[in-house]
């Protein structure tokens, strides 16, 4: 048995969507079969009415009136439901919408929404970055691809693609840019300077820029070019792309190219171009030798030395023969190797790159020329934490250092290591606080015999500030130098006592 | 936008995938887009083939930017009201016009059989109800879609000889398009209703209600429907759940024409009460006015844009600029929403009719944010949802209408010219607002809410036009 009860509200008008929506709600209170709530013309009335839901009390309401019928199981309960009616009626529930604006999902309906877009950066995986950067070529836009894991031969369609248009490509695989001061993706906040980059390293090009920064200069734009850009598939064409516009940019004044070695034709195609320039380069092939430069090129070992020849050197009052000395006294006799532990690709070759003018042989799992086929049971050993097989399915350490750490951790508890490289990355898309993951890494290694030796690239513009950073580890007792590269050579000069 | 130029001007940047790289950039004051980006097609690599090809096409871009402007030039005007068959070519004896794309008397579900029955009844055709079905399921009655006659209907949207029918004229193109005049709430024949009092209503409106509004109508020389459609979005209507504002502004409008053309003050009165009490009678106007609008877009060479959808209770059918005639075909969606008192999801008819070319022209759930109160039909029912609904629909069309605008979204226009790439590449379906009909015949309406266009219909025109290509 149910029982019908209606109720009356005399002079009472709402919407009638949100009446259906408050009799739902009047429909789930406890004991309650049906209910409605309708305002009283007579078709309403006569829905009711068939619906078994109309009583005599009902019946009497007029065209301006509201009618809540329920049907319940008991009269308590009907009852029970129309006082609940009424209080949804006097305070209708707010309305827990969802906050904030809305994203658009196509390319064109940001396009629209942005208005003058020029550049697209595109970070989806690698399968479908090389379809939504021809999307945006064919719109009109520059883009940046950070996405790694894309054919060559697609990046050379993409490539000659944008030719075309005008449009520069960077990428894939580019961390970083940072285009009239605007870091993108992971870079470094650096003043505008005279100097422009073109750099298919990212970590080279934020070494570069900030010690640049720090030296008292700054850059008018740094290009990424992607890892790939100076292989022979490839064939330099966003490196010559930018080479054109640095030439064209009347901000510009001095141009810094930062590459791997690249293959012999492709090196002969890019400075050739230099050549033509009217500005004056320095060009950093890391782990090259030495080898004919055009008029207007100087070559540069290091990404320290690129930086240098560009802008002169960064004044520190970093003395590495005296903290060489302090540990010489103190080091353990065994231990006796270096020990890289990088989230940077780029500042683990150029540790190579020093620890081979050492003479001293090492092993790397991203090596240059002349490192260790195989991995030594004890000897200098360079990870780079970025590579692939840290990173599958994992973030890259520049984001969260957590894999490295352990790195840190584990060089300290070697016996036969003397020296940590520790690389602390700052700026846009790196961590909140990097130095303190080194700190708290040697705080919880067994032993504290070794010395770890830090860079920190950034500048004191970055959100995470380098000054703070460097007070961070050397207040955990890690020895900061001025660059990876002073770092690296103080390392293999304690090592090597 | 040049390598060269793009060092010279500030950047403004579209940021596809890490959103993380977004709120850096605005954090440093630097404009940018962020796409809420998935994999195109739901990842499907067949379709992401064709929509690679169809996407850089310099010849599509150009049809589109063609079809988008004869969205936007269109002048839609209410002219006259006439006999069905004085201007529907070929809508002769025993032919009934229906909603949605073609369909054989076997397939069509209840209401459609039920309005049929009525229809034929109305017109003489049988004696009665049961004749009438016998008639109809026996190959006595040609069918067709309303489409086919430059024509539409809401829900079953039945047009035979003798309805009196709307006359909107486009006049940027000079084409015309025709609709039914809507019936009222309660127990209609769009909903399936067939009985006495059904087919006693539609005489009357063939008898009173057309003549009445063809003589005014003619004393005004005509009602443009823009302006009406312009000031019903500012006062909430979305012109398909919801036309109470612009059949208020319709019965403003006109009362004074009718009162010069129908000299008899009870006939006025009725007609005045029956317009005026029924919050959807403008539907039907809108319609009328939607057909007319896309019609000029049909047939545009290589036009990637939808100028029709719409359904008949168990298909829907979408026909797209550049095919022409064509349909492509799908089963038809559940609609979702509230239902009337004693009614529940299990007396719903799956969606019909042809009012979707309300949303074919960037109103009904593309206009979800000028109609608050019609969001209450989907999820969570807030205002601010209604406002992300339109935003959705923005990611599937070629651009908006600047006359039409949403004062919820800061005046910007609606989202029209739904590009079929976009919908396969977001996996967004269109939203359409809809009447929910009695799953059986003669019931009528039981509830309302929202419905999904299927994908399928949209990823077969991607298929069709990849071919072509």
């Amino acid at each position: 048995m149910s029982v019908l009860a209606n109720r009356v509200r005399k002079g009472f008008y709402l919407d009638s969507v949100a009446l259906m929506r408050l009799s739902q709600s009047v429909s789930s209170l406890p004991g309650v079969a049906s209910a409605a709530m309708m305002i009283g013309t007579p078709s309403n009335l006569r829905i009711l009415d068939e619906a078994g839901l109309l009583d005599a009390e009902g019946r009497k309401a007029g065209p301006n009136d509201l009618v809540v019928a329920v049907r319940g199981r008991s009269a308590d309960e009907a009852k029970a439901a129309l006082d609940g009616s009424d209080k949804l009626l006097s305070r209708p529930p707010e309305q827990a919408g969802p906050k904030g604006a809305r994203n658009p999902r196509s390319m064109d309906a940001a396009i629209a929404a942005l208005g003058g877009a020029n550049l697209a950066l595109i970070s989806v995986p690698g399968a479908f970055a090389g379809s939504e950067a021809r999307k945006a070529l064919s719109r009109g836009l520059n883009v940046m691809i950070f996405s790694d894991n894309m054919p060559a031969e697609e990046e050379r369609a993409l490539k000659l693609f944008a030719r075309d248009k005008g449009l520069l490509v960077m990428g894939p695989d580019c961390g970083t840019a940072m285009i009239a001061g605007v870091p993108l993706a992971f870079a470094n906040a650096v003043p505008q300077g005279e100097i422009g980059i073109v750099a298919a390293s990212g970590t080279g090009l934020q070494e570069v820029a900030t010690l640049i920064a720090r030296a008292g200069s700054g850059v008018s734009h740094g290009i990424g070019t992607g890892g790939r850009d100076l292989s022979e598939k490839v064939g330099a064409l966003t490196t010559l792309a930018a080479l054109d516009a640095l030439d064209a940019d009347p901000a510009t004044k001095r141009i810094v190219i930062i590459s791997k070695p690249p293959a012999a034709p492709v090196a002969k195609i890019v400075l050739e171009r230099v050549a033509k320039s009217p500005k004056p380069h320095v060009i950093c092939f890391l782990g090259a030798d030495a080898f004919d430069m055009p008029k207007n090129a100087r070559h540069a070992a290091t990404l320290e030395e690129a930086a240098a020849l560009a802008s002169g050197p960064v004044p520190d009052a970093f003395d590495a023969a005296k903290i060489a000395a302090e540990w010489t006294k103190r080091l353990p006799a065994s231990r006796r190797f270096v020990r890289g532990v990088y989230s940077g690709g780029t500042l683990c070759a150029e540790a190579q790159t020093i620890l081979r003018k050492a003479g001293a042989s090492f092993w790397s799992n991203a090596p240059i020329p002349g490192a260790m086929a195989t991995k030594p049971e004890s000897g200098h050993v360079l990870i780079d934490y970025g590579a692939d097989e840290y990173t599958l399915g994992r973030p890259h350490p520049m984001i969260d250092p957590t894999l490295r750490d352990a790195g840190i951790v584990a060089g300290l508890d070697d016996p036969n290591v003397a020296a940590i490289l520790v690389d602390i990355v700052i700026g846009t898309g790196a961590n909140d606080d990097p130095a303190e993951h080194a700190a708290n890494a040697v705080a919880a290694a067994k032993s504290r015999d070794a010395v770890v030796i830090a860079c920190v690239t950034g500048t004191d513009l970055d959100a995470q500030n380098r000054a703070a950073q460097v007070r961070t580890l050397e207040e955990a007792g890690i020895v900061v130098a001025p660059s990876n590269a002073a770092a690296s050579r103080l390392a293999i000069a304690i090592a090597q006592r | 936008m040049s390598g060269q130029s793009l060092l010279a001007t500030g950047l403004r940047i579209i940021n596809v995938g890490l959103d993380g790289f977004a709120r850096d950039l605005s954090r440093a004051g630097i404009p940018v887009s962020h796409v809420d980006w998935a994999p195109p097609a739901k990842g499907d690599a067949r379709l992401a083939g064709f929509l690679a090809k169809l996407d850089g096409d310099p010849a599509i871009d150009a049809a589109n930017k063609e079809a988008l402007a004869r969205f936007l030039k269109a002048e839609p005007v209410l002219i006259d009201v006439v006999r069905a068959d004085t201007v529907l070519q070929g809508l002769g004896d025993r032919t009934i016009l229906h909603a949605g794309p073609p369909i054989e008397w076997d397939r069509m579900c209840g209401p459609l059989r039920g309005a049929i029955q009525g229809a034929i009844v109305l017109e003489g055709w049988a004696p009665d109800l049961d004749a009438a079905e016998k008639l109809a399921a026996s190959g006595g009655i040609k069918f067709a879609p309303n489409h086919h006659y430059g024509a539409v209907g809401p829900m079953t949207g039945m047009i035979t000889r003798s309805m009196p029918v709307l006359v909107v004229e486009n006049r940027g193109f000079g084409n015309r398009a025709y609709c039914t005049l809507n019936e009222g709430l309660g127990k209609v024949m769009r909903f399936g209703g067939n009985d006495d009092s059904v087919l006693a209503r539609l005489r009357w409106l063939a008898s009173d209600l057309g003549p009445a509004l063809a003589a005014a109508l003619k004393l005004s020389g005509g009602l443009a429907l823009k302006p009406i459609i312009a000031r019903g979005l500012s006062m909430g209507d979305e012109m398909h759940q919801r036309n109470v504002a612009c059949t208020s502004l319709f019965v403003r409008t006109m009362a004074p024409w009718l009162a010069r053309a129908v000299p008899d003050s009870e006939k006025l009165a009725k007609i005045l009460e029956f317009c005026g009490g029924n919050d959807q009678f403008f539907l039907n106007v809108a319609m009328a006015m939607g057909k007319s609008i896309a019609d000029p877009v049909k047939g545009v060479a290589h036009s990637t844009l939808v100028t029709a959808m719409c359904r008949n209770g168990t298909d829907f059918g979408i026909r797209v600029a550049a095919t022409g005639d064509r349909w492509y075909v799908a089963p038809v969606e559940q609609p979702r929403g509230l239902y009337f008192p004693g009614y529940t999801e299990a007396d719903a008819n799956p969606d019909i009719g042809d009012s979707a070319i309300v949303e074919t022209i960037g109103l009904g759930g593309f206009a979800m944010a000028a109609s608050p109160a019609v969001a209450g039909f989907v999820g969570a029912g807030s205002a601010s949802e209604a406002l992300d609904i339109t935003r959705s629909m923005v990611d599937i069309s070629a651009g908006r209408n600047p006359d039409w605008t949403i004062p919820g979204l800061d005046f910007a226009g609606v989202p029209v010219g739904i590009d079929v790439r976009r919908v396969v590449e977001t996996g967004i379906a269109p939203l359409i607002n809809t009447g929910i009909a009695h799953r059986k015949p003669g019931i009528g309406q039981v509830g309302a809410g929202t419905v999904r266009a299927p994908l399928a219909c949209f990823v077969q025109a991607l298929e069709a036009l990849a071919e072509g290509k």
